[in-house]
């Protein structure tokens, strides 16, 4: 039988040992707060100096069914004292709160790994919701080969919060504070910064409350579950030793742990301070790109004004406005709200205005998968609108990479005076990671003209370096004007049927795009410059492959690997780097559609590895299929260690 | 009177102008040319600051041919352009020209959520009761019954109607006008101007091509007096050529009186300021065959505006938080420090 009980006096206490990295998943009901408790757990790692990487999954429903396998969420931490691009495939530690949350997320969980159960959930009920039957997973073979761990966290939370009084909804609430606690006894943490941050939470929630004694209660009712997790597991000696995670070695500087959507929102924050000019962010709720909306809404004290609008086409059309006013216009949404603005993104293509659409990919089509992650509204963003219409497209990688891609789009749309599609999706959106703030020196330049000589002022004569029109705005003396939809002329910008003036506006229009190639930066290679393998990928599938490439590589494979995050136009030397490798694999989270590009840009014979599950990329995934391109087996190639090994089991023992 | 900084062809672009010859829509540009004068003159306002947003159709062509900033944007979506650029530049004074399609069909959405923001905005829709530009389909004004290239029999549908839609979605002033009575409609334009919030205005306006004459039945000299009812706030609504009759409301029930018989003094003057919307409505619902079809300013109250409350916030906020720049809000909060 794989579940153990603890027996005290058989063991010995070791040292703690110590690991490079571990992968932990909280998992519950939605409503069991472990949204809460894997951030918590995410920035005291962050504070104590690894590297961190994260992976949150939720249902689409808000009350699924309490106890079901629809209303499982997960958070998945994996923090280290080496590098990291990914939150990881394959868990060392999964914590499931309730059955449904053990079978939901089992099979990520390789064997040998250890689970932390709550007990108490595992009554008939819990089990019958979870579509377990008849027969308990505990003790019908499911969890052999496991290290399993049950343990009453709801009673024992109970227990400990009793002394306060609470109703039983309040005080079992408490119990993800005592997985906290549990956890930071095994990875040898003190629980002083824990307990800060239960804290600081507490604080905010009253300062903007009626009723801050209730809040007090909540704050202690915490802080005694996780000190009671803690001290449950010094006490009890379930497990065995600790286990002990290193500081990474992050370059110098000041931190802090951002998603992609906060990471967006700061990008473009600051793109409006670096430019000197407000942001108006307008948008029409949708998930995954929310939380944008969230965030810019508290920076009113920064100037910044966001508009919740009627839809996505209003959203866009008042960003369009801003953006005609000489502001910075911004309108975010996902796949179902873009194929909305598609038809104003034509009108800021013909008006020739710095527009920037942010697109947070979700599984489609339509509604789709809401919650999860994809890569398939690439050809839209290219393509998805009437006529000739190019725009800029861009990608950040990972989560902290949104903040340099954001102001990137601001930097690029300004210049060339167009609308710039930043591709984000729910992987980075959602994922967290440290990121390291950078001083205003290494921020870019955004400088804006506004012309104001009215002699010889055209509204389309372009900057003959960047093809750019002048941003006339209103409100400048003599230099009214009239811009829109129709076609116009060439320098005058008068409205013009003219077919061949048609033409040569066309081409412009392509032509000052394409001449952007210029002004990105090279893909930079990860690997040998030449050899038998490239992986090219784009967004945030980048963590897996580069985790993927670099394995191989330890196996002595000619393999590197490049990553697009400006796609439209591409960088320069793309072409160089496709021509050196024999051959040319592109994972992508969709039917291929990047690899249809550069085969029809580049004339090469790129393989595909398509995954469209709304799942994220894994590495094992991608080296795979590197092991199997280059015809190399793998055999002999120590199975993916399990970090949990230095825990000894009691059966074993 | 000072001599006005500007004279109406300050207003008038170079560019021509391309209607169809008798179009109402000539009328409507020859009266905001003529008013914009005095609109710059009473609100010191610089003509660089104004700015006309106009969708998509006959009438939303209008920009091309005002000498001002102009946006000729895409079908329905001018009131939301309009929102975000007045939104960030609360400095310029902008006008809104929309159609009964261009705004009561594919952008109605727009409209109505304008509106109930009450946005800055001074909104301009030329009801033709039919769709011009694209050359004679019904349009959701056109009249139960009208036959049209789309409708050959006549259509089915229930018509919507400009001014009650813009009282039900709480705008803070609505008026309604026609193309050909010039003095009113420049009568009506000058309040608008003045108006802080959204300010609507339906014109009527004869498109003499694919619904010729849908106004006459109340709008030619001959019929005005006695078909009108020229709505003025603190004043009973009286008409007729001889201002013999009047209409009122007893129980919110439309009746009209003949003054030889009911005593004038028993009447209630019309208060545009009113809070409650419903007289306005009763008012935007009357049958036209039966009754006289008001005119004129119907509503007019005073609510912040939305970059007024938007700023407030901002304010607030600033206050309230320190005015911070970027880099001092990203090294507050939960921070860590890892040393070279
Ligand atoms: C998305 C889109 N759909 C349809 C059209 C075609 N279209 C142009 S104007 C118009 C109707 C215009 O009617 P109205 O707003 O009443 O303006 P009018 O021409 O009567 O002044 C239509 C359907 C378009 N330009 N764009
Ligand atoms: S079609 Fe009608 S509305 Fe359009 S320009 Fe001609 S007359 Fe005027
Ligand atoms: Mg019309």
């Amino acid at each position: 039988m794989a579940i153990m009980d603890a027996r005290p006096g058989e063991i010995t206490i070791k040292e703690p040992e110590v690991q490079e990295s571990v992968i932990i998943r909280f998992a519950g009901d939605s409503g069991d707060g472990i949204q809460l408790t894997g951030s918590l757990f995410t920035h005291d790692s962050a504070a104590l100096g690894h590297d961190i990487s994260t992976l949150t999954d939720f249902p689409a429903e808000i009350r699924a069914p309490v106890g079901t396998r629809a209303g499982v969420s997960s958070f998945q931490l994996n923090f280290s004292s080496g590098e990291i691009h990914t939150p990881g495939d394959r868990l060392d530690v999964l914590v499931a709160l309730n059955p449904a949350a053990l079978a939901v997320n089992l099979n990520d969980l390789p064997p040998g790994g250890i689970i932390i159960l709550n007990e108490d959930a595992f009554n008939k009920t819990g089990l019958k919701k979870a579509k377990y039957g008849a027969s308990d997973p505990r003790d019908d073979g499911t969890l052999a080969g496991y290290q399993v761990y049950p343990i009453p966290i709801t009673s024992l939370t109970l227990a400990a919060v009793e002394p306060l009084g609470l109703g039983k909804k309040h005080a079992s609430r408490c119990k993800n504070m005592f997985t906290v606690g549990l956890i930071a006894w095994i990875y040898d943490r003190p629980i002083d910064g824990l307990l800060r941050q239960v804290d600081m939470l507490f604080d905010k929630k009253k300062r903007r409350t009626t009723t801050p004694e209730k809040y007090e209660i909540f704050t202690e009712a915490n802080r005694l579950a996780l000190r009671a997790g803690y001290n449950y597991a010094d006490t009890i000696e379930m497990f065995i030793s600790k286990c002990r995670v290193g500081k990474a070695n992050l370059p110098a500087g000041t931190y802090r742990r951002v998603t992609g959507n906060e990471a967006t929102a700061l990008g473009f924050l600051a793109a409006s301070t670096i430019s000197g000019l407000e942001l108006l962010y307008a948008s029409y709720p949708i998930t995954p790109a929310s939380e944008i909306l969230h965030e810019l809404s508290k920076f009113r004290h920064l100037g910044v004004r966001t508009v919740q609008a009627e839809d996505e086409i209003a959203a866009v059309g008042m960003a369009i406005g801003a953006a005609y006013g000489g502001k910075l216009g911004l309108t975010g949404t996902s796949g179902p709200g873009v194929a909305l603005k598609s038809e104003a993104i034509g009108l800021a293509v013909m008006a020739e205005l710095p527009l920037v659409i942010v697109n947070v990919q979700r599984g489609g089509p339509s509604t789709g998968l809401p919650t999860k992650t994809e890569q398939a509204d690439l050809l839209q963003a290219m393509y998805g609108r009437n006529g000739e219409c190019p725009v800029v497209v861009i990608a950040p990688q990972s989560p902290a990479d949104c903040f340099g891609m954001a102001l990137e789009a601001y930097r690029l749309a300004i210049k060339y005076m167009t609308p710039v599609f930043l591709l984000s999706d729910g992987y980075i959106a959602n994922g967290s990671e440290p990121w390291r703030i950078p001083d205003n020196s290494e921020l870019p330049d955004i400088s804006v003209s506004f012309p104001d000589d009215p002699e010889e002022f055209q509204p389309y004569a372009r900057n003959p370096d960047t093809l750019a029109r002048p941003w006339a705005i209103p409100g400048t003396p003599g230099l009214e004007h009239c811009i829109g939809g129709i076609e116009k002329e060439d320098i005058a910008g008068k409205v013009s049927y003219d077919s061949a003036n048609h033409e040569r506006m066309i081409h412009l229009r392509d032509e000052k795009i394409q001449k952007i190639a210029n002004d990105v930066p090279n893909i930079e290679l990860f690997g040998p410059k030449s050899g038998d393998l490239l992986v090219l990928g784009w967004g945030g599938t980048y963590g897996a492959i580069r985790h993927a490439v670099q394995n191989a590589q330890k196996h002595g494979l000619s393999v590197a690997s490049a990553h697009i995050r400006y796609l439209n136009p591409l960088p320069t030397n793309l072409g160089d780097i496709l021509r050196d490798f024999k051959q040319v694999l592109m994972p992508e989270l969709n039917s291929g559609q990047l690899r249809m590009l550069i085969r029809a840009e580049y004339l090469v014979d790129a393989v595909g590895l398509e995954k469209i599950s709304g799942q994220p990329l894994q590495t094992n995934e991608v080296e795979n299929r590197i092991y199997k391109m280059l015809g190399f087996s793998p055999a002999g190639k120590p199975e993916p260690t399990i970090t949990a090994n230095n825990l000894t089991s009691i059966q074993e023992a | 009177m000072p001599e006005q900084k500007y004279s109406r062809k300050d207003f008038a672009s170079d560019r021509e102008v391309r209607w169809c010859p008798g179009c109402g829509d000539y009328a409507i540009l020859t009266q905001v040319q003529k008013v914009m004068p005095q609109i710059c003159d009473e609100l010191q306002l610089a003509r660089e600051k104004i700015t006309f947003v106009s969708g998509i159709g006959c009438s939303s062509r209008f920009p091309y041919y005002m000498n001002t900033y102009g946006f000729h944007t895409i079908h329905g979506r001018a009131p939301a352009i309009a929102t975000g650029l007045q939104v960030s530049r609360p400095d310029l004074q902008i006008w809104v020209v929309t159609g009964d399609g261009d705004g009561l069909s594919i952008g109605t959405n727009h409209l109505v959520h304008c509106l109930r923001r009450n946005v800055d905005l001074k909104i301009l829709l030329f009801n033709n009761r039919i769709y011009g530009l694209t050359k004679g389909q019904y349009s959701p004004t056109s009249r139960q019954g009208k036959r049209t290239k789309s409708s050959p029999m006549g259509t089915i549908e229930q018509p919507i109607n400009p001014i009650s839609v813009a009282v039900a979605s709480e705008a803070t002033f609505v008026a309604r006008t026609v193309a050909t009575d010039t003095a009113h409609l420049q009568e009506v334009l000058l309040r608008a101007a003045h108006h802080r919030g959204t300010a609507f205005v339906e014109i009527m306006q004869n498109c003499n091509v694919f619904n010729d004459g849908a106004f006459d039945s109340f709008s030619t000299r001959a019929v005005r007096a006695d078909r009108s009812l020229y709505i003025r706030h603190g004043q009973p609504m009286i008409f007729g050529k001889n201002n013999d009759r009047a209409l009122r409301m007893p129980s919110g029930n439309p009746e009209i009186v003949d003054l030889a018989k009911f005593p004038k003094n028993k009447l209630r003057p019309y208060d545009e300021t009113s809070e409650r919307s419903s007289t306005a409505n009763v008012l935007a619902h009357l049958n036209e065959d039966q009754f006289p079809v008001p005119l004129g300013v119907l509503r007019c109250i005073k609510k912040p505006t939305y970059s007024e409350l938007l700023d407030d916030q901002i304010q607030t906020a600033e206050k309230r938080r320190g005015k911070k720049d970027f880099m001092t809000h990203v090294h507050s909060g939960e921070i860590w420090t890892i040393d070279g």
